[in-house]
């Protein structure tokens, strides 16, 4: 199986990298690349993110024909795409960091700063959070519910259809912190960061 | 609910741990990676190693250290000394590091913060402030205390926090090494003035003193250096011990 990380300048990926490789051990070749015909073939795809909505979508969009073979692959031929923090957030219509910035439009959504209660709540929203799953989905397979799970974000996605919600974390209000439909896959947290029950969700990703 | 954050700091210098845990079943015990691993196994919440490295043909040592920590440990790995430029923090973070802690350079060059948090994103951009109270204020100290640059604490905490900084790492230079407890109002001061998180840092003697460090002094995280070092208490225990006092903690 190939799994690729795609790298597309959209900050530090090396955790990713770091995870991925210890959980495909054998089982899996890790690729991380831009390279458009390697991300065709691949049967699946990460997508990561960090750094604000606006930067990521540009990094992207620097690429030629980066979008349009994500689109193809996760669209066209639904093959399992695993988006992570911003990398989740770009599956939104539209995100509002730094300025209005078109997303993927995979998701139906938005992406809004999270309200800190006029400073209430600290943002970043940083470190450890327990997820309230809402919805089976096959990547907490074997996670508890109210698991812990390593958070770095101010933005938050919000999904016009709250179906694809399969859970949410506790800070400020409850806070869509995972997705999934059909064959697309995002958490808000850092599976990578987040421990031994992280490297399980990235365990569950790669046996889809 | 989020969890407040307990932090082991290592000191590394020329690549191996100065002040180290004590275990007898450990091979190595100036090995950062064996010790890190340690921890994060506890369950520590981030890991954080200072580079105390003075030499600078000596320097390259730490990026293999957090190479090698990085593809054992999956927590955040914090890293910080020494951190000069945007290209120093895009090095460290190449090798797997998640945050980089800028400390000297944030006070001689404060847009050093703001140029990195742009490229990488001010989730992995912590500012270290090191402050010694002087009269009625608290002033920053620079080269691992050194220098007193006069500049205020509060200013200065506030400034990086609209330069995007992501997190405050606040020192008190006073309690260092005295084992006496975090500076309570100092902490408290910095974080009701920020709204991003406040790291406490200095002083930790015991498990009451990480206790203050979060509600008195309101810090989102804890950091500790020689109580996890010599063994005096496992990161376990003092979860443990938070949980136990009504801290939320990740247990």
């Amino acid at each position: 199986m190939n799994i690729t990380i795609v790298d597309y300048n959209s900050g530090n990926i090396s955790s990713v990298i770091n995870s991925f490789n210890e959980v495909a051990k054998d089982k899996a070749n890790i690729e991380v690349t831009s390279d458009l015909n390697k991300i065709k073939f691949s049967d699946k795809l990460v997508l990561p993110g960090q750094g604000s909505f606006k930067s990521c979508v540009d990094a992207l969009n620097k690429i030629n024909g980066l979008k349009d073979a994500l689109n193809e692959f996760a669209i066209i031929n639904k093959k399992p795409l695993l988006g992570i923090c911003v990398g989740l957030q770009m599956f939104a219509d539209i995100g509002y960091e730094e300025t209005e910035t078109k997303g993927l439009g995979w998701i139906s959504g938005k992406v809004s700063k999270i309200d800190n209660q006029n400073g209430k709540y600290k943002l970043p929203h940083i470190g450890w959070n327990q997820i309230n799953i809402v919805k089976e989905s096959k990547i907490f397979k074997d996670i508890e519910n109210n698991s812990h799970m390593y958070f770095v974000h101010s933005y938050e996605f919000i999904p016009s259809d709250k179906n694809v919600i399969s859970a949410t974390t506790d800070y400020s209000s409850n806070i869509v912190c995972s997705v999934e439909k059909e064959n697309i896959f995002g958490t808000q947290f850092h599976p990578e960061k987040s421990d031994k029950t992280g490297l399980k969700i990235i365990n569950n990703f790669m046996n889809l | 609910m989020l969890k407040n954050r307990i932090i082991p700091c290592l000191d590394v210098k020329n690549g191996r741990v100065v002040k180290g845990i004590n275990f007898v079943d450990l091979k190595d015990a100036g090995d950062p990676v064996e010790q890190a691993k340690i921890y994060s196994d506890g369950g520590a919440d981030e890991i954080c190693f200072l580079d105390i490295t003075a030499s600078n043909e000596n320097r390259n040592t730490i990026y293999d250290v957090v190479e090698k920590t990085s593809k054992k440990c999956f927590v955040p790995l914090t890293v910080g000394g020494g951190v000069r430029s945007v290209d120093d923090i895009s090095k460290l973070l190449n090798c797997g590091a998640d945050k980089v802690s800028i400390n000297t350079e944030a006070v001689k060059n404060p847009k050093i913060v703001v140029d990195s948090s742009k490229k990488f994103g001010s989730q992995c951009i912590v500012v270290a402030i090191d402050a010694k109270k002087n009269n009625n204020k608290w002033e920053i100290f620079t080269h691992g205390g050194r220098n007193n640059t006069g500049i205020d604490a509060i200013e200065f905490a506030k400034k990086m926090e609209e330069n995007r900084a992501g997190e405050l790492l606040v020192t008190s230079m006073d309690r260092d090494g005295t084992q006496v407890g975090y500076d309570i109002d100092l902490m408290s001061k910095i974080s009701s003035k920020v709204n991003i998180p406040v790291i406490a840092s200095g002083g930790v003697g015991n498990l009451d003193h990480l206790v203050d460090g979060i509600k008195l002094g309101n810090a989102s995280a804890v950091l500790a250096a020689s109580i996890f070092h010599y063994g005096k208490y496992s990161v376990k225990e003092a979860k443990e011990y938070l949980n136990s006092k009504g801290i939320p903690v990740r247990i």
